[in-house]
């Protein structure tokens, strides 16, 4: 078995690792990539669209385009890294076993790893659509894959279930490989992914947006020859009576993604509601000196705040292993962070007393649109410690904070604080009139 | 086909595939026709996967005493041929005190008839210590030590495996359309060939009235019973137990139950159908499956559901015997053809009890049976990444790199397992049967991020464009083409103006 050594070890390519990866590097530790791909780059490789970079570089950029200026970072950098090796297990001792092909396994002993892992997409079991099960059903992300990587087309004429950014995204891009896409059917009132590839994938190209509607039937026994879609009410029960049948060769699910979180819990670290791992604000998991960082912890729909989140990442690891690796340093203990309401999740899940006097990034998003509202945090007694306007809130957007609570006025005693998404008081009061 | 088989068994499903190995010991010449793209394609696919104990049905039924005898033989069938089952243990779970007297009657008619080990467990505190997640409201169980779970799908490829290790021709995609006979040789016309043969096994599964009817044999008809399914994930709930209600007059009732791969399943329901290709859930079904396991596991984790499937019973009405519902094995008038029909649940638990009764006919039809010198009962483990010492992977893949190349990340199962499947003995062929042989495609993305690669090993290995690499066989097809085609006509065109 071969062994190394390295100060960091990095799980993924994509985005969230190759940033973090070129943060150690300029402090000078070592650092490996492991990728399980043929290449560097994850999602982004097969996100042939523009729509990236925006914050980051200022620029609207491709997937492809976005990600081979980290790539040649880490070239100039001479940063290591292995392709074709997948991790297949990491310990609480910081011990990373991977295996390729060439070198077979792989034992490295690392002071910090960096979980970089992105996400998966959720399947039709996971929404539990009755029916057949022919060929012709694929997750959006899939058929990306087969078109702009493999060059292959999964069908001729679509139905895609739900109106995440990928299915929409996929339903012009289909639409311009020649294929026919009858209808994007969502099962909430609105689309679930972000405006801008509503109009610009969807409306631009007269492709019907069946809201609040659900596929409740798939037909065909050996490949896919339609769907049947139903009303849902306010609960997502299904109308009776409302169906409609669509002739369809294939159906393309877009219903959402989960962190990938197989190597984050086989090694022991907790997971919260959103299927990431908990973590603090260093990023840092519930094991120690184990980070994590983009879809892996949290599903983003902008690749800069990946980016950026990794930095961030990176950063802490370089400080962990600068000041905490290998001393027993006591913990002022934790603030326990809570999703309120409208908060669907929030990271960090907690916040160490001992940083409070450092900006703190809280990263949610919310469960419904709202219009006028106000974000406020808190404390275990309803003191309001913080609160700022926000014009407008979609569960698609990731909302982000960056709060230093020690320049605030009011301090956190308690244990545990609150973040919540409420309606502006005096917004009631003008709506009222309205009435 | 000029060869006249000894005997040629119609159907490749659990029933068809143990008929053939255990054959296939003796010196006879052997077939096993299948009209899907794999074997193990009909109900085989889509059942609970438990061997039964035995004690629930009733005494005049035969099935009662082949599931009896059936489930002894899988300790020794397991040693050989190395499928996936163990014996955990089943639980009967009495929810109201009047339910007790019918567990105790269960138990003392189980004990009579020979099955081991079963005992009434009062003593909740001790239900809840073998399965903690059995409800609350449990007030009894009767436990079956020797009721157990098996991979139904890789029981029978390890079946039909070793059963052509041993000299059993498999011919797959070849449909049986009509049967005739001249001279005491059956003539067996397919899709797209002839077979000849002196005896015929017809194992068809739903299929097996209309096989019947060919040799003008119509003493039973089939009639399809739908059983709905849902599948968890691995990592949302793990029993010890496979937990079954008190039994209702169709069915072992809706059960919660663990896999042989550590998932959880609960179902089935039983419905009756009239198209024998109707596989499909329905919505309706999908509830009274959820609400059946939430009575005997309240929190099951609906939110971790990773698929959802239903399997067809063959229920037969036997006209003769008017009996409904039980196996239909016989050596009939037609000589030298067997019927094995009707074998809904517990055939799977019942396939080598089954086998040995097909041994005793064929004997009574004058068939010399010889034990072949060379047999060999032995079906090699499949070698697992996930077996191995991490010492011993890195010898693996030293010797042979296809084990460090992971095409399924939610299994872990590298392009060697793949690479095997296919060139084993009766090897995959499509996408399912990989997924059916070595998990690919099994796991919580439901290939996801398998599939293309599947796909692009399949083609290579069996030289077709990936494009022809079906799910399943024919009009299955993934792919309808290349993205490109269009444009690539168009610039030629170009460049020959
Ligand atoms: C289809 C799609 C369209 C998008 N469109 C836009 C857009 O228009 N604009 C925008 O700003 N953002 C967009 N995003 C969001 C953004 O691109 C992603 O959130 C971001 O790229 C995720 O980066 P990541 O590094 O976290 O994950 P990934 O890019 O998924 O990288 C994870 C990497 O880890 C590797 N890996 C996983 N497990 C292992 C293991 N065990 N061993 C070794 N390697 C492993 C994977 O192979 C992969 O390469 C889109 C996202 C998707 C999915
Ligand atoms: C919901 C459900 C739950 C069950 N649970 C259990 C259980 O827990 N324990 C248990 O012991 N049993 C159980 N069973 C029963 C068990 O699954 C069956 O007894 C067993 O699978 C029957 O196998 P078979 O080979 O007879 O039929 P099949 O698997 O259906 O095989 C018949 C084969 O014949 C082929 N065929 C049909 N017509 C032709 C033709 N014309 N030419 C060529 N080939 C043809 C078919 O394609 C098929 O592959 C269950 C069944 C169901 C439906």
């Amino acid at each position: 078995m071969k062994s190394y050594k390295s100060d960091v070890v990095i799980i993924g390519s994509g985005a969230a690792g190759l940033a973090s990866a070129i943060e150690i590097k300029k402090e000078d530790l070592s650092v490996l990539i492991i990728e399980r791909d043929k290449e560097l780059g994850g999602i982004t490789l097969q996100c042939i669209h523009n729509g990236f970079g925006l914050k980051e570089f200022q620029e609207e950029l491709t997937g492809p385009e976005y990600i081979q200026r980290f790539i040649n970072q880490v070239l100039d950098l001479k940063i290591p890294y292995l392709l074709d090796t997948m991790v297949i297990e990491i310990t609480k001792d910081k011990l990373v076993y991977a295996v390729n092909n060439e070198e077979g396994l792989i034992e490295i002993q690392a002071k910090a790893i960096i979980l970089a892992m992105g996400c998966r997409e959720r399947t039709r079991g996971a929404i539990n659509i009755p029916g057949f099960r022919p060929a012709g059903i694929y997750t959006a992300g899939q058929a990306q894959r087969f078109v702009n990587i493999e060059g292959y087309l999964p069908g001729n004429s679509y139905v895609i279930l739900g109106s995440g950014d990928i299915g929409m995204i996929m339903a012009r891009r289909l639409t311009w490989e020649g294929c026919e896409v009858k209808a994007v059917v969502e099962i909430l009132p609105y689309v679930s992914g972000l405006l801008r590839n509503q109009v610009q994938c969807l409306e631009d190209y007269d492709i019907p947006l069946i809201t609040s509607y659900t596929v409740t039937k798939i037909h065909g026994k050996d490949r896919v020859q339609g769907v049947t879609i139903s009303k849902v009410d306010r609960n997502f029960d299904r109308i009776i009576g409302s169906e409609k049948f669509i002739e369809c060769d294939t159906l393309l699910l877009s219903v959402g993604l989960i962190p990938e979180n197989e190597l984050t819990l086989n090694a022991g670290a907790d997971l919260s509601k959103n299927g990431g791992p908990i973590v603090d604000n260093n990023l840092e998991t519930t094991i120690e000196g184990v980070f994590a960082c983009g879809n892996v912890l949290q599903v983003h729909d902008l690749v800069d705040l990946v980016s950026a989140e990794a930095q961030r990442a990176g950063k802490n690891a370089i400080e962990y292993i600068n000041t905490r690796y290998g001393n027993d340093i006591p913990s002022q203990g934790k603030i326990k962070c809570i999703a309120g309401d409208n908060v669907n999740y929030i990271k960090p899940d907690f916040i160490n007393r001992e940083d409070l006097s450092k900006d703190v990034i809280f990263t949610f998003r919310v469960n419904f649109p709202d219009r006028r509202v106000q974000i406020q945090i808190k404390d275990e007694e309803n003191n309001v410690i913080y609160k700022r306007k926000k014009v407008y809130v979609i569960p698609s957007e990731m909302v982000e904070l960056k709060i230093n609570f020690d320049k605030l006025e009011n301090k956190i005693e308690s244990d545990s604080i609150v973040i919540e998404v409420i309606p502006r008081p005096e917004v009631l009061i003008e709506e009222d009139e309205v009435l | 086909m000029t060869t006249i088989f000894d005997v040629l068994i119609i159907g490749g499903g659990v029933t068809g595939c143990c008929i053939a190995r255990t054959l296939s010991k003796y010196a006879i010449n052997i077939a096993v026709l299948e009209k899907d793209a794999d074997i193990a394609s009909g109900t085989t696919k889509g059942n609970s996967g438990v061997v039964h104990a035995g004690y629930a049905s009733s005494r005049e039924y035969v099935r009662r005493n082949l599931c009896i005898r059936g489930n002894k033989l899988y300790t020794q069938a397991n040693e050989e041929l190395n499928f996936p089952f163990i014996r955990n243990g089943s639980f009967v779970v009495a929810l109201e005190d009047k339910q007790i007297k019918y567990l105790e009657g269960e138990r003392k008619r189980g004990i009579e008839d020979g099955i081991s080990g079963l005992e009434l467990i009062l003593d909740k505190e001790k239900i809840r210590y073998m399965e903690p997640n059995l409800t609350d409201d449990v007030v009894g169980v009767l436990h079956a030590p020797t009721a157990g779970i098996v991979s139904p799908y890789e029981l029978t490829f390890a079946l039909a495996e070793n059963a052509a290790m041993n000299g059993v021709s498999f011919f797959r995609n070849e449909k049986v359309k009509r049967i005739s006979r001249q001279n005491y040789v059956f003539k067996v016309k397919t899709s797209s060939n002839e077979f000849k043969a002196h005896n015929i096994i017809n194992a068809a599964g739903l299929y097996a009235a209309k096989i019947s009817k060919m040799v003008g044999l119509d003493y039973f008809d089939i009639m399809p019973r739908k059983g709905e399914y849902i599948l968890f994930d691995r990592n949302a709930l793990h029993l010890n137990k496979i937990l079954f209600p008190i039994p209702t007059k169709v069915s072992k009732g809706i059960l919660v139950c663990p896999t042989i791969h550590g998932n959880t399943f609960v179902g089935p329901n039983a419905q009756n159908i009239t198209d024998k290709k109707d596989i499909a859930t329905t919505e309706a079904g999908l509830k009274e499956i959820l609400d059946g396991g939430r009575m005997l596991v309240p929190n099951l984790p609906t939110r971790a559901s990773i698929r959802n499937f239903a399997g067809l019973r063959a229920v037969p009405y036997n006209s003769i015997s008017d009996k409904i519902g039980d196996f239909i094995i016989d050596n009939t008038d037609v000589y030298g053809f067997i019927n094995v029909a009707g074998i809904l649940s517990p055939g799977l638990t019942s396939c080598f009890a089954i086998a040995e009764k097909v041994e005793e006919f064929l004997k009574l039809l004058g068939l010399e049976l010889k034990i072949k010198e060379d047999y060999n009962p032995i079906r090699p483990k499949p070698q697992r990444f996930k077996d191995f010492s991490k010492a011993e992977l890195d010898e693996k893949i030293k010797e042979d790199p296809t084990w460090g190349r992971i095409i399924c990340r939610c299994e872990t199962i590298p392009e060697k397992e793949i690479l095997d499947a296919i060139h084993a003995p009766v090897g995959a062929r499509t996408v399912d049967g990989i997924k059916f042989r070595c998990r690919p495609g099994m796991g919580r993305c439901q290939g996801g991020f398998c599939r293309p690669r599947v796909i692009e090993i399949l083609s290579r290995e069996l030289y077709i464009p990936p494009e022809e690499v079906t799910k399943r066989g024919e009009y299955t097809s993934f792919l309808v083409g290349k993205t490109k085609d269009r444009f690539m006509e168009i610039t030629e065109r170009e460049e020959l103006e």
